[in-house]
């Protein structure tokens, strides 16, 4: 599955807690390592994706930072994108400062519907040019974006056909169009879901497939489910775990009780885990990619993102 | 609260369909539905009171809001009818928080429930919630409304000369017929500003009633307490109640230390050296995870005290069902460890 990191514009989305900036900030990484100059960018203020990538410096830093070779990230403002897309498309400076300072655009900005989330996947696609629109600025091969959870994922991925419909005309509405054009595009730009192995993550996953199809069009390019449980134990080891934990001749034995406890537990939810998997693969059509749980100081900052990117290089 | 007597109200305002899962219903509408008893006798609850449950729909809720503020019937189909409406009423961003205002004041003042617990979106798309209303009241009483109403405003501009720099500019970028769109909107919308203004106002207020308090939930994971421990922070700035943390899904502590040649001499006497082998890995990462949650919760309980602090464990299954929802219950509730003075209403997080 290298096809997904071959593309430009890659959208990480999924539920909210099943790891979703980790795994973005992981297939950036991996990206960078197979030589591609890559950002990975989040929306709405949030700095997880760098906190993720080992930068703990400078949280709502605005613009692109480099963390490592070939990989950078940005936390993409609404506000400064507007500004830059302002000077991009008017002719004259002086006429994007008139707007820039009128403070009626931000007005206006606040009214239409769509407009904020337009701006936010503009930037999106801007930093996914082969050539670059911002002045000075050098191109990437690849953005991977920590998008929002589900329904506002969806919203965003929205925005630049809403926004559309309502202008219709304008340069603004040709601005969405263009962009709309390349996130429905395949060959241009993917969408991950990222998932956990239980009931309500897999419904939620289902749903956003089916909305990205029946509203955009889009077709997942992947899914990852995460922290999956080991499958450890054979089930003749099972009956032999379980008849040791009835045996009430050593029930005194304080760690042996608790540890066989733990390897039954581990086992009832492996299993539940698994039936979801089954579920998973056989509604939507996709082989999941399955990312094991990581303990100790293996699940903590950077060190968590390489061996997430890693296991994903080791499956793609 | 519900198997105990009250009448409550669960309402989620989050576009995933979760609560509907949990509660083993196929679909949850837009008003308040009451759960049928039976279902719980089925799962071997006994409900003493009432638990009724919706889904927020924000177009719809929109649409009865237009409805319901509409001066005549004439404005009503106006805005029904305005492209502008009908794109802002449907997409999710921005209408969602805003409809959740109009049914939150709904609930409260049109109904009797004892409890009115509201399951929002994840933590960052909370804050957009608890924001909602103040943003709210400044768009009405601002200048960016002003500037869509006023007679001499945008609107008229438009549709007189384009005088002006500014609007010359702006309407080179957006196109004329979004700007005159706009206007017709906001114009039609006019007679129903004090109604929309009133809603924002009152569930403002209700955010900030002492009755209200913000639970917190979260899972032991690192990134998770951290989500938690900002939005506290961000309560705390926003002058809003805070009633306290669960911590779910919590590995529970072995104590003692490990004496790991002892226990795999023991689990091989009775499983062989391979399997004693597995049960001992398997054992720890269990400990491992313990003791991850361990720090995590000690991380909460230091940044937000450990009153009102509950913890549920993790369960060997995962809880999408009533059953699951009970044994969750019992941990809530069971021990003595329940969360201080429930208060009347709640927003979970």
């Amino acid at each position: 599955m290298a096809e997904p990191l071959s593309k430009r514009l890659l959208f990480v989305t999924g539920k909210g807690g099943v790891g979703k900036s980790t795994v973005a900030a992981a297939l950036g990484m991996l990206a960078a390592r197979q030589g591609r100059r890559t950002i990975v960018a989040e929306v709405a203020g949030r700095d997880d994706v760098a906190r993720a990538l080992g930068d703990g410096a400078s949280p709502g830093h605005a613009g692109e930072r480099q963390l490592a070779e070939r990989l950078w990230t940005i936390s993409v403002d609404p506000q400064a994108a507007m500004e830059e897309y302002l000077a991009d498309q008017l002719p004259l400076r002086a006429f994007a400062d008139v707007l820039g300072s009128s403070r009626t655009f931000s007005y206006f900005a606040a009214a239409t519907p769509g407009l904020r989330e337009l701006l936010c996947v503009g930037k999106l696609w801007e930093l996914a040019q082969p050539a670059r629109r911002t002045p000075g600025a050098s191109g990437y091969d690849l953005c991977v974006v920590d998008a929002p959870a589900t329904g506002h994922g969806l919203a965003l991925l929205r925005a630049p056909q809403t926004f559309a419909e309502v202008a219709r005309v304008g340069p603004i509405a040709r601005h969405a169009r263009t962009i709309s054009q390349t996130l429905t595009n395949s060959e241009v730009t993917g969408v991950i879901a990222v998932a956990r192995a239980a009931e309500i993550p897999v419904t939620e996953t289902l749903l956003l497939q089916r909305e990205l199809r029946a509203r955009l069009g889009i077709e997942l390019d992947a899914l990852i489910v995460n922290a999956v449980a080991p499958h450890r134990f054979a089930p003749r080891e099972i009956e032999a775990l379980t008849a040791a934990s009835e045996d009430d001749r050593r029930a005194d034995h304080a760690s042996r009780h608790a540890a066989l406890r733990a390897a039954l537990g581990e086992h009832v939810r492996e299993r539940g885990e698994r039936a979801q998997l089954r579920r998973l693969r056989r509604s939507s059509g996709i082989a999941p990619i399955k990312l094991a749980a990581l303990l100790g100081t293996a699940s903590i900052g950077v060190t968590k993102c390489r061996a997430l990117a890693d296991e994903l290089e080791s499956q793609f | 609260m519900a198997a105990r007597g009250a009448k409550v109200a669960v309402v989620t305002i989050d576009p995933a369909r979760r609560l509907a899962t949990s509660l083993g219903l196929r679909e949850l509408g837009n008003e308040p539905r009451r759960i049928d008893a039976r279902r719980f006798e089925r799962a071997g609850i006994s409900m003493q009171g009432e638990l009724w449950a919706m889904m927020l729909d924000p177009k719809r809720t929109f649409d009865e809001l237009i409805e319901r503020l509409s001066p005549d019937l004439r404005s009503r189909e106006e805005v029904l009818s305005n492209r502008i409406y009908q794109e802002l009423s449907s997409a999710v961003a921005g209408s969602q928080e805003f409809t959740a205002i109009a049914k939150l004041y709904e609930l409260d003042h049109e109904h009797d429930f004892d409890l009115i617990v509201l399951d929002t979106p994840p933590s960052r798309h909370a804050l957009d919630f608890l924001e909602a209303p103040t943003r709210l009241t400044q768009f009405f009483e601002g200048r960016a409304l002003q500037v869509f109403l006023r007679p001499t405003g945008l609107g008229m501009r438009l549709v007189g000369r384009g005088t002006g720099l500014v609007f010359s500019v702006l309407k080179r970028v957006t196109g004329v017929d979004l700007l005159a769109d706009l206007s017709v909107f906001f114009h039609s919308l006019a007679g129903m500003i004090d109604g929309f203004k009133e809603r924002a106002v009152q569930v403002e207020a209700l955010l900030r009633d002492a009755d209200t308090s913000f639970l917190l939930i979260t899972s032991p994971e690192p990134e998770p307490v951290e989500e938690a421990l900002y939005f506290h922070e961000r309560l705390r700035i926003a002058g809003m109640r805070f009633g306290g943390t669960i911590v779910n899904r919590v590995h529970h502590h072995v104590p003692g230390r490990l004496d790991e040649a002892e226990l795999r001499a023991a689990l091989a006497g009775e499983l062989g050296e391979e399997l004693a082998g597995k049960v001992l890995d398997s054992y720890k990462e269990y400990r491992a995870l313990a003791a991850r949650d361990r720090s995590a919760i000690a991380r909460v309980a230091d940044r937000l005290g450990s009153t009102g602090l509950v913890l549920v464990p993790f369960l060997d299954h995962d809880v999408h069902d009533l059953a699951g929802l009970q044994e969750v219950e019992r941990h809530l509730f069971g021990s003595e460890r329940a969360p201080a003075s429930p208060a009347q209403r709640a927003a979970v997080s």
